[in-house]
C-alpha cells in the first residue's frame, strides 16, 4: 500500500509576520506587509515596494559562526527548519540519521551574497572573494545547510521551477516518504531584495510599478498590474503517516494528497496553458473530485493575461463561482519558490481553524466568474484544498491538501 | 582597528578578524586567554581558517602559503606565522 | 500500461558537449585516446588568479544549430543543453511529434545556473562593481532567464515539445547525477513515459574561478596544463574546472522494446544520501556514499561482485579521492580491489552540475563498447588510494553493469547503477 505523507510541523517567515502564529494572525487579520523597499534606495528603479521581511533577529536564532557564511534566505531556512521541528516535537538529533531528508526549491539561490561577492570581485579583485562564495549563493545551499545543521543523512533534493518549485519540492519529499524515508523537511525560503536581484526580477517585465501599497498587487481586478514581490517562505515537517502516529505527533495538520506539474505548450503554437490540466491531474492523484475541493489558493500573477488564464482554469474545472478562491500573498508579495509553501502552510491552517484567508485590495473584475475571498476572512469547513503555483517560462503545479483522517 | 601600517599583528587583530570573517561560538569567551586553544577548540574548522587567513593577506598585505596556513594549530601559531612574515615584508 | 512497481526506465539516447570532444563520436574517441583537453584558461586573461587552468569547450553555437535569437537571449549553460537535448533526441530515433506531450517531460541539471551571464551582466549593471544601486537600463532584456535557471529546463521543454513534468535539479556537484535519478523517477512512478533528461554547466568565469581559488579547491598546477587534473595521484592538488553538457531521452522500457529503440543501458538503481557534516569538508571515512551505493545497487537487485566498472567522482582534491576510495572499500568489500575504478575529469575537468551526466554518457559508452576509459595523468599513485584505476590506457573490458557516483559541496553524496535490462536480477 502506498505511504500517506502527512504534515506535522510549519515553520514560516513572512513579511507581514514571522512564525506561524504571527502569520496566520496578521493573514486573518487581512494586515499586509508590502511596503516601500528599506533595504536600499528604489527611487531610481521603476518598481519600489516589496514585502520585506522585518525583525528578523538572525543574531539571536543562529549560532554567530553561521552569520557570515549564509544569505539572508538561508538564514530563514534554517530557522524555518528549527521551528517547524519544534512545531513537530522533533528532536532530530534523537531519529536515525539517514531516515531523514530535506526537499528545498530555490529561484535565484542566495543572491544577496552572491551580488557582495561579485562587487568584491570587479571592484576589488579575486582575492576579495570569500571562502564562502563557494557554496553560499548556490541553489542547493538551503538543503545542504539544513541537513547539516540537523544531522539529516537522508536523501537531499533541490528543485527549481521559478514559483512553482516549491510545490515540485514538497512533491518530491512525497516520493521519497513513499520510497521509504520515513521524515523530511520540505519547502522554500526565498530572497532576492537587493539592487541586483531587483534588476534582474525587474526583467521579467511582471511586476508591478505602483507606489501605492493597497493598490499595486491586484490580481482578478480590474487594475492588474503586476505583482510585487516579497521574501521568505515556508518549510514543512512531513512524515509519513504512521511514522507520525506511532510517535504520537503533537498535531497533524493533514496530507498531502494529491499533485500534478505540466509545462506550458510553447509560446506562439496557440493551444492553452497546461494549467487545468495540472488541477485536473492532482485532483484525480489525490482522488478527490471538485466538489470535494473547499478552497483553492490562487497562483495570483496579477497580469490581466496571467489572471485570465488561471480563472479560465478554475472555472473549467470547478465551474463559475464554484469554489472559494483566495490569495492571501496579497498580503505578502510573491516569494518566489517560497510562495506555494507558504499557500500550503495557509491551506493547512484553514483546515485546522475551518476559516478561510482574504485576498486583500482587490476589486474583483466581473469577467473573472470566480468566488475570491476578499477583505474579510470566511468561516467555512475545509476538507481539502488546492494550491496553484506557476512559474515563469509556463511552469504549472497543483496540489492538493485534505484534513487528517 | 587595523595594525596593519605599524608592521605589527596582536591577538586582538586575530580576534577581530576571526569574528568578522567567521562568527564566535557562543560557547567560547573569544576575549579570554585563547592563545593556546586549538582553533577547533574555538569552533573553526578548516574554511573559517582559509577565510581569515585570505582576510590577513589582504589587510596586511602579505602572502601566506597553503601550508602553512593549514598547519598552524593554534592562534599562537598563527600569530608567529603572520609576524614573521610582516617583519620579512621589504618597509 | 505498465503497473508501478513494473515499470522500468531505459536511455534511448545520448548528447554530450565536453571539453574536447562535442558529440559523442569525439567525446568517446577522448576518452579512450585518454588524451586530455586541461589548458590554460582562454575565456578571460586568468593571470589575477590562482587556479589558471581549465577545460575548456571550443563551441561554435551556429554550428550547433542554434539561432540568433537563441544565441542571444540563452546563456551558454542554456546553449549547452538545447543542442545536446537535440542531439539526444536524434540519436533515440523517437517521433516526439507523436508523443502525449503532457507524458512527456524535462529535467535538468545545473550547480550554478547561468553563471557566466550574471557575472557579465553584474560587471555591466554595476559599472565594474562601482555601482550599489545598479543600473537597470543597462539590463539585458533576457536577465530574469539568468536569474532563475529553470529557463534552462524551460529552452529544452520548448525544443522537444514536452508539456509533462519539467524542472531544474540544482544539487551542486551532483545535479548530474541527480537530475537523471529524478527523470527515471518520475517515469517509474507512472506520472511520464518520456524523459530528456541530462546536466549542464558552464562555469569558467571569474566569479568561480575566484571562490575556488578561496578556498584551494581548484589546482593552481599553471605551469603544466595538460597534466593539470590527477585523480588518485600523490600528486594531486585540486580539481580543474570544466564546462559541458549531457542530455538523455529515458524511456519506459516496455515501451522502448515495443518500438525497437536501441537500448544503451537501464537506469537499474540510484539512490542519493547527504554526509551532514560540512558544506566542502568530507570526513575519510565516505560511509554516506557507501550508504547511497549500498541502496543503489539494493535497487538495481545486483551484488557488488556485478559491478564491472566503477565510474568515480575522482576529482582530484586531496581529500575527494581519499574519501571515495574508502567508500568503495565500504560498499563494494573485497570487490573494490578486484573492478577497474576511472575519473574522467583526468581528461575533462570537473563541470560541476554537468559532469554527473557527462560520465553516465560514459558509463554507457564503456558498457556499448567493453572499454572503460583511463584515468589519465596517473603515474604515481596515492598509497592511500590502492584500488585499479586503469592508468593512463584505456582497457577493453567486458562491461555489462557500471557504478557512477558523484559527491558535492553541500553533503550530496549519489550513486547510480546502469546495466542491461536482460540480466538476471536477484
Amino acid at each position: 500500500m502506498t505511504a500517506r505523507a502527512v504534515v506535522t510541523g510549519l515553520g514560516i517567515v513572512a513579511s507581514n509576520g514571522i512564525g506561524r502564529d504571527a502569520y496566520w494572525a496578521a493573514t486573518l487579520a487581512g494586515r499586509s506587509g508590502i511596503g516601500r523597499i528599506t533595504r536600499f534606495d528604489p527611487t531610481p528603479y521603476p518598481a519600489r515596494l516589496a514585502g520585506e521581511v522585518s525583525g528578523f533577529a538572525a543574531e539571536e536564532l543562529l549560532p554567530s559562526r553561521l552569520l557570515p557564511q549564509t544569505d539572508r534566505m538561508t538564514r530563514f531556512a534554517l530557522v524555518g527548519a528549527d521551528w517547524a521541528f519544534a512545531d513537530a516535537g522533533i528532536r532530530p538529533q534523537e531519529l536515525p540519521e539517514f531516515d531523514m531528508g530535506v526537499a528545498t526549491a530555490s529561484h535565484a539561490g542566495g543572491f544577496e551574497f552572491g551580488q557582495n561577492e561579485l562587487k568584491a570581485l570587479w571592484s576589488r579583485g579575486g582575492q576579495y572573494v570569500s571562502a564562502y562564495q563557494s557554496f553560499a549563493w548556490f541553489y542547493a545551499v538551503n538543503s545542504g545547510q539544513i541537513s547539516i545543521r540537523n544531522g539529516m543523512r537522508g536523501p537531499s533534493s533541490v528543485v527549481v521551477s521559478d514559483q512553482a518549485g516549491g510545490l515540485d519540492a514538497v512533491a518530491q519529499a512525497r516520493r521519497q516518504i513513499r520510497k521509504g524515508i520515513p521524515l523530511m523537511v520540505a519547502g522554500a525560503m526565498d530572497s532576492s531584495i537587493c539592487p541586483w536581484g531587483w534588476v534582474a526580477q525587474l526583467a521579467c517585465g511582471r511586476i508591478s510599478v505602483s507606489e501605492a501599497p493597497d493598490r499595486a498587487y491586484l490580481p482578478f481586478d480590474a487594475e492588474a498590474c503586476g505583482y510585487v514581490p516579497g521574501e521568505g517562505g515556508a518549510l514543512l515537517i512531513i512524515e509519513e503517516a504512521d511514522h507520525a502516529r506511532r510517535r504520537e505527533a503533537p498535531q497533524v495538520y493533514g496530507e498531502i494528497a494529491g499533485y500534478a506539474a505540466t509545462f506550458d505548450p510553447r509560446p506562439g503554437s496557440g493551444r492553452d496553458s497546461g494549467l487545468r490540466r495540472a488541477i485536473e491531474q492532482a485532483l484525480r492523484d489525490a482522488e478527490i473530485p471538485p466538489d470535494g475541493i473547499d478552497v483553492v489558493f490562487a497562483d495570483a500573477a496579477a497580469t490581466p493575461e496571467l489572471d485570465q488564464v488561471e480563472a479560465t482554469a478554475i472555472t473549467g474545472v470547478f465551474g463559475p463561482g464554484g469554489v472559494p478562491v483566495t490569495a492571501p500573498k496579497t498580503m505578502t508579495g510573491r516569494l518566489y519558490s517560497g510562495a506555494a509553501p507558504l499557500d500550503l502552510a495557509a491551506a493547512l491552517l484553514s483546515i485546522r481553524d475551518g476559516i478561510i484567508p482574504p485576498t486583500t485590495h482587490v476589486r474583483l473584475a466581473d469577467r473573472y466568474e470566480i468566488d475570491l475571498v476578499r477583505n474579510a476572512p470566511r468561516t467555512a469547513p475545509v476538507r481539502a484544498a488546492l494550491v496553484l503555483a506557476r512559474g515563469y517560462g509556463g511552469f504549472n503545479s497543483a496540489m492538493v491538501v485534505r484534513a487528517p483522517t | 582597528m587595523s595594525t596593519a601600517q605599524t608592521g605589527s599583528f596582536t591577538d586582538d587583530d586575530l580576534r577581530r578578524i576571526l569574528r568578522e570573517g567567521a562568527g564566535s561560538d557562543e560557547s567560547v569567551d573569544l576575549d579570554g586567554d585563547i592563545l593556546d586553544s586549538t582553533f577547533e577548540e574555538l569552533g573553526y574548522d578548516s574554511l573559517a581558517l582559509l577565510e581569515t587567513g585570505s582576510r590577513i593577506e589582504r589587510e596586511y598585505q602579505i602572502t601566506l602559503e597553503d601550508d602553512a596556513v593549514s598547519g598552524v594549530r593554534t592562534p599562537r601559531e598563527l600569530i608567529d606565522l603572520v609576524q614573521q612574515r610582516l617583519a620579512a615584508r621589504p618597509s | 500500461m505498465t503497473a508501478a512497481g513494473d515499470r522500468r526506465v531505459v536511455i534511448t539516447g545520448i548528447g554530450v558537449i565536453a571539453p574536447g570532444g562535442v558529440g559523442v563520436k569525439d567525446f568517446w574517441q577522448l576518452l579512450t585516446d585518454g588524451r586530455t583537453a586541461t589548458r590554460r584558461i582562454s575565456f578571460f586573461d586568468p593571470s589575477p588568479f590562482r587556479s589558471q587552468v581549465a577545460a575548456e569547450v571550443d563551441f561554435d553555437p551556429e554550428l550547433h544549430g542554434l539561432r540568433p535569437q537563441e544565441i542571444r537571449r540563452m546563456d551558454r549553460a542554456a546553449q549547452f543543453a538545447v543542442v545536446t537535448a537535440r542531439q539526444a533526441v536524434r540519436d533515440s530515433g523517437l517521433e516526439f511529434d507523436a508523443l502525449d506531450p503532457l507524458r512527456t517531460g524535462v529535467t535538468i541539471g545545473s550547480a550554478v545556473g547561468a553563471t557566466m551571464g550574471l557575472d557579465q551582466e553584474y560587471r555591466t549593471v554595476s559599472d565594474g562593481g562601482r555601482l550599489d544601486l545598479v543600473d537597470h537600463r543597462y539590463a539585458v532584456p533576457h536577465l530574469y532567464n539568468y536569474l532563475v535557471p529553470s529557463s534552462f529546463a524551460a529552452e529544452v521543454a520548448w525544443a522537444v515539445g514536452a508539456e509533462g513534468p519539467v524542472s531544474v535539479v540544482s544539487t551542486g556537484c551532483t545535479s548530474g547525477l541527480d537530475a537523471v535519478g529524478y527523470a527515471a523517477e518520475v517515469i517509474r512512478e507512472g506520472t511520464a513515459d518520456v524523459m530528456v533528461a541530462g546536466a549542464t554547466d558552464a562555469p569558467i568565469s571569474p566569479i568561480t574561478v575566484a571562490c575556488f581559488d578561496a578556498i584551494k579547491a581548484t589546482t593552481p598546477r599553471n605551469d603544466d596544463p595538460e597534466h593539470a587534473s590527477r585523480p588518485f595521484d600523490a600528486s594531486r592538488n585540486g580539481f580543474v574546472l570544466g564546462e559541458g553538457a549531457a542530455v538523455f531521452v529515458l524511456e519506459e522500457l516496455s515501451v522502448a522494446r515495443a518500438r525497437g529503440a536501441t537500448i544503451y543501458a537501464e537506469v537499474a538503481g540510484y539512490a542519493t544520501r547527504s554526509n551532514a557534516f560540512h558544506m566542502t569538508g568530507l570526513r575519510p571515512d565516505g560511509r554516506e556514499m557507501a550508504e547511497a551505493i549500498r541502496v543503489a545497487l539494493a535497487e538495481a537487485r545486483l551484488d557488488p561482485e556485478d559491478i564491472d566498472y566503477v565510474n568515480a567522482h575522482g576529482s582530484g582534491t586531496k581529500q575527494n579521492d581519499r574519501h571515495e576510495t574508502a567508500a568503495f572499500k565500504r560498499s563494494l568489500g573485497e570487490h573494490a580491489w578486484r573492478v577497474p575504478v576511472s575519473s574522467i575529469k583526468s581528461m575533462i575537468g570537473h563541470s560541476l552540475g554537468a559532469i554527473g551526466s557527462i560520465e553516465i554518457a560514459a558509463s554507457v559508452l564503456a558498457m556499448t563498447h567493453h572499454v572503460v576509459p583511463p584515468t589519465a595523468n596517473l603515474h604515481n599513485p596515492d598509497p592511500e588510494c590502492d584500488l585499479d584505476y586503469v592508468p593512463l590506457v584505456a582497457r577493453d573490458w567486458r562491461t555489462d553493469a557500471v557504478l557512477s557516483v558523484g559527491s558535492g559541496f553541500g553533503g550530496f553524496q549519489s550513486a547510480m547503477v546502469l546495466a542491461r535490462p536482460d540480466r538476471d536480477r536477484r
